[in-house]
């Protein structure tokens, strides 16, 4: 437990400051001010980013790598500059491990697509985990459809953590893959993946981690966690929607065949052949999304200057707050870890008598933007026993007084429906 | 009033919050003729459905939905209506509600306002997402009606794509 004056002399993030970068934050919904808690689905954008990406088109568009000149080189540098960032935010890899894609679900489709079918068979066992979302599921389905290898999942116990005993046993020798989110988009659950990935590796298993939910709001090194493969999307971290990447160590990328192909992904064409150009370029098919791509750096730069720690450590007190909000209403269910050492500013959970849907529509009525639904998590959700849940998520904008409108929602629309 | 209020409040009309407390219909039926599931995956709404058929007569209709409140009113109003009608009138009737629901026409030779509190759904129409969950119960019926005429066996069925056609 930290003294109090070691809290006052950490920069404390000014959520109300922050918000004043966040353009959209002041508009209003059906004559309610916008409440914004829907940030696990996607997350607002600062004035700095999208100034980014409008300036990138206003002052410097053309295409990257090919062109000799200026805003051709100009262009690059925006596109490359990207790259840099990143292999330095992932604890200082190389930058041509980073390779960008379409958002976290192109990345590990990337994966299965082309490392698993070329190494995977038959014996093999694949181990994901019971809280996976789709993105993180449905290509390990299609690969097990396509080479006969088994899928595995570690469970969940009854407070939504895993159940690390279960680890030790799924986790055999005949184990050639171990695929895990870093944090829930349903529970808010943040695994251990250093411990699971030990596990993994002494199996000789590779580990490859969903880092969708837990990049944003928190500082991550790849290698300290132990992952070969890493996969996150910048839109839920302030970047542009269509941007994303896959890390995956040099080895098993240099080793792993395109699955796109086309221009700028090959070094020599002939009529009848073709070679591949050097990571990361070889899984660069394509004119990408320059645009998008050279306005996250500006998405980053803003996280830099807020400062991670700074944003966990808010998400950390907001999450209790909400948490201690929503345990006083007795007519409500929670789902997910209790503790916020374990879990992130995403909260489930189920007003009795009113189902998420309807529940959604009365809080979009009050401005109130909350998820509902299976969250691309069938399997999980149906494991709750539901098939819908109503989902709210913070990031650094999110104020204790947006939990206070929420709270008092949440009454009304028991009123609403119930009596 | 804002005038989305006034638009929640017309689909969540009394009458609707009134059936999805106390949904009509739900009771086991003695050997059914047809039996057939439905659901939106994307909702989490899910209806089963069981008709006893007396030639092509509904003699009797039981059915037991989980999911939102438009989706558990829609049945428990299908319910109230359904029996004692024959399979063509209830084809009818389920065309003039997607009708009414979509386009705001009512093809068909039907008065919707003559039947039970059907018509009062017509609010769901301002809210386009949550029109599958008003015809739920309804493709449910219909499809299960046209396989048994067809001699065929029972799938579930989703109004995912055919409610916006």
């Amino acid at each position: 437990m930290e003294s109090a004056t070691h809290t006052m002399l950490k920069e404390r993030l000014d959520s109300r400051k922050i918000r004043h970068d966040f353009p959209i934050l002041s508009r209003s919904v059906h004559g309610h001010p916008l409440v914004y808690l829907d940030n696990a689905a996607t997350t607002q954008k600062p004035i700095s980013v999208i100034e980014a990406e409008r300036d990138y088109y206003l002052l410097a568009n053309a295409n990257v790598h090919r062109g000799i000149h200026s805003l051709a080189e100009e262009a690059t540098g925006a596109y490359e500059a990207t790259r840099d960032r990143i292999a330095a935010w992932l604890g200082g890899v190389a930058r041509e491990e980073v390779i960008f894609t379409r958002g976290t679900t192109e990345a590990i489709n990337l994966v299965a697509s082309s490392w698993g079918v070329a190494n995977l068979k038959k014996s093999d066992r694949i181990v994901l985990t019971q809280m996976e979302h789709h993105a993180n599921l449905v290509p390990w389905i299609q690969l097990a459809e396509r080479t006969g290898v088994e899928l595995v999942y570690l469970p969940i116990d009854s407070s939504g953590r895993l159940d690390l005993a279960a680890a030790d046993s799924l986790i055999t020798p005949a184990t050639r893959l171990v695929a895990m989110t870093q944090m829930s988009n349903v529970l808010g659950t943040i695994n251990p993946v250093e411990q699971i990935a030990e596990l993994a590796h002494r199996q000789g298993a590779l580990v490859l981690v969903d880092g969708a939910q837990s990049i944003p709001h928190m500082p991550v090194d790849v290698n300290a966690i132990g992952a070969d493969f890493f996969a996150f999307s910048g839109h839920k971290m302030l970047g542009p929607t269509g941007t994303g990447a896959l890390w995956g160590r040099r080895e098993l990328l240099e080793a792993m065949e395109p699955v796109q192909f086309g221009g700028e992904m090959i070094s020599l064409v002939r009529w009848d052949r073709a070679t591949w150009a050097e990571i990361p370029y070889k899984f660069e098919a394509g004119t990408p999304n320059i645009a998008g791509v050279a306005a996250w750096s500006a998405a980053f730069a803003y996280l830099e200057s807020v400062g991670m720690d700074a944003v966990l450590e808010h998400e950390h007190t907001w999450t209790e707050y909400l948490l201690a909000r929503l345990t006083e209403l007795p007519f409500l269910q929670i789902f997910g870890p209790d503790d916020v050492k374990d879990r992130g500013a995403v909260v489930s959970f189920e007003v009795d008598g009113i189902h998420p849907h309807d529940l959604a529509q009365y809080l979009d009525s009050r401005g109130v933007a909350v998820r509902a639904g299976h969250h691309c998590a069938q399997p999980l959700i149906r494991l709750l026993g539901r098939t819908a849940t109503t989902r709210v998520s913070g990031y650094l904008y999110s104020t204790e007084s947006e939990v206070d409108i929420l709270i008092d929602s949440l009454q009304a629309a028991r009123r609403y429906f119930v009596g | 009033m804002h005038n989305h209020d006034h638009q929640l409040d017309e689909m969540y009309r009394d009458i609707i919050l009134d059936h999805y407390r106390s949904p009509r219909g739900r009771k086991d039926v003695s050997d059914p003729t047809v039996v057939n599931e439905g659901m939106n995956p994307s909702c989490g709404d899910e209806i089963e459905l069981k008709v006893r058929l007396a030639g092509d007569k509904v003699e009797e209709l039981g059915l037991h939905c989980a999911g939102c409140a438009i989706s558990v009113a829609s049945g428990s109003m299908l319910s109230e209506i359904a029996e004692g009608r024959t399979i063509g009138e209830l084809k009818r009737i389920a065309a003039a509600v997607k009708g009414m629901l979509t386009t705001g026409e009512v093809q068909e030779d039907v008065d919707l306002d003559e039947l039970s509190d059907i018509e009062v759904l017509e609010g769901v129409r301002q809210f386009p997402v949550r029109i599958k969950c008003a015809l739920l119960a309804w493709v449910t019926l219909i499809e299960g009606l046209e396989r048994y005429e067809n001699g065929e066996t029972v799938k579930p069925s989703t109004t995912e794509e055919s409610a916006i056609a």
